[in-house]
């Protein structure tokens, strides 16, 4: 009987362990590329810059959008880590 | 010897008892009652401010002829077009107040994003929905919709693929990613600094000499705080102000 229970018990930490993993590696992929395309934005931004500093406010504008469009993705999965946590 | 660190559950970051009218709708928490401070120091600020102005402008008159104009001609001009002023009062309005709402991250002995509750960016993207749809019927009709969902210049087949992610994308991820948006990027920076103080007190106690490092960072980090508070709300209006404009005309 004894052991029954701390079988239950492992299975329910094991349940909570792998919860964590999962949610983990969820975001850990979900921010690869994201990371990568917030990386080409700025790059591009900064030569754009480089190459045109009269143009230097629209371009920062334009790069801030960009960010925002590429960082959602991320930030979903920061959301589904805590969803897949709870 | 840091193994044995635990954090606390989320909730306990995020949960603020009721401090007056508990149990009614009208009950008050942290949460509402920062966002009523804030209202009140916008007004104050705003208002008092703008009382006496001279032509020779005093040093407060300067910070907010430079906000206005930073709004007006950064957001409102630049991004929608030069016969949009009329919505820069409700800019201005939304960028201050979430610029107030994400300073409280960093004010010490309140230390709590109001923006980190679901309910409050969630609240300012739907108003934000609901005045791009309201532009859009007003000005475009139904163009707004087919404008959209049939991009010119795309070869027909596509359109069974592209018209149902476009439709998707004006009618749910729009005002989802802009709440979603902020506030993920809230919510993550009150964790990290909450667990970088903790991490600091729990060294103080145990090894002083190493709790130097993660008070460095939490520095740090409340100093990064700042500018992600700022651009988070420059980004939301900057978004709102896009999305706006592209209700006003049609697509270039």
């Amino acid at each position: 009987m004894h052991d029954l229970y701390l079988a239950a018990q492992q299975a329910g930490e094991l349940k909570d362990g792998l919860q964590s993993i999962g949610a983990g590696i969820a975001y850990g992929a979900a921010a690869i590329g994201p990371g990568i395309g917030i990386g080409l934005v700025v790059g591009s931004a900064i030569e754009s810059m480089a190459r045109q500093p009269e143009m230097q406010g629209t371009i920062r504008t334009t790069m801030f959008l960009g960010i925002a469009f590429t960082e959602a993705l991320a930030l979903f999965g920061f959301v589904l880590f805590f969803l897949a946590k709870s | 010897m840091l193994a044995a660190f635990t954090f606390p559950p989320i909730d306990e970051l995020f949960r603020w008892q009721d401090l007056a009218f508990g149990d009614t709708p009208f009950a008050i928490n942290k949460t509402s009652l920062l966002m009523m401070i804030s209202v009140a120091l916008i007004l104050i600020i705003f208002i008092g401010g703008s009382r006496r102005m001279k032509l020779i402008p005093s040093r407060l008159q300067n910070v907010l002829e430079m906000t206005y104009e930073f709004i007006d001609r950064g957001i409102t001009r630049d991004v929608i077009g030069a016969d949009a002023t009329r919505f820069t009062p409700f800019l201005g309005s939304l960028f201050l107040f979430i610029l107030f709402l994400n300073v409280w991250e960093v004010i010490p002995f309140i230390q709590f994003p109001p923006t980190a509750r679901f309910g409050v960016p969630l609240y300012l993207a739907l108003q934000t929905y609901a005045i791009y749809w309201y532009v859009a019927l007003r000005h475009q009709g139904f163009k707004y919709l087919t404008g959209h969902l049939f991009l010119p210049g795309v070869p027909w087949p596509m359109y069974f693929l592209l018209a149902p992610i476009e439709l998707l994308q004006i009618v749910v991820v729009r005002p989802f990613s802009l709440a979603v948006r902020l506030l993920a990027n809230m919510m993550a920076g009150h964790i990290l600094l909450t667990a970088l103080a903790l991490l600091t007190a729990y060294a103080l106690e145990n090894a002083p000499i190493i709790a130097i490092g993660p008070f460095a960072l939490n520095v740090g980090v409340t100093a990064f705080e700042i500018l992600v508070g700022f651009l988070q709300a420059y980004i939301f209006t900057l978004l709102t102000a896009v999305y706006i404009g592209d209700s006003l005309h049609p697509e270039h």
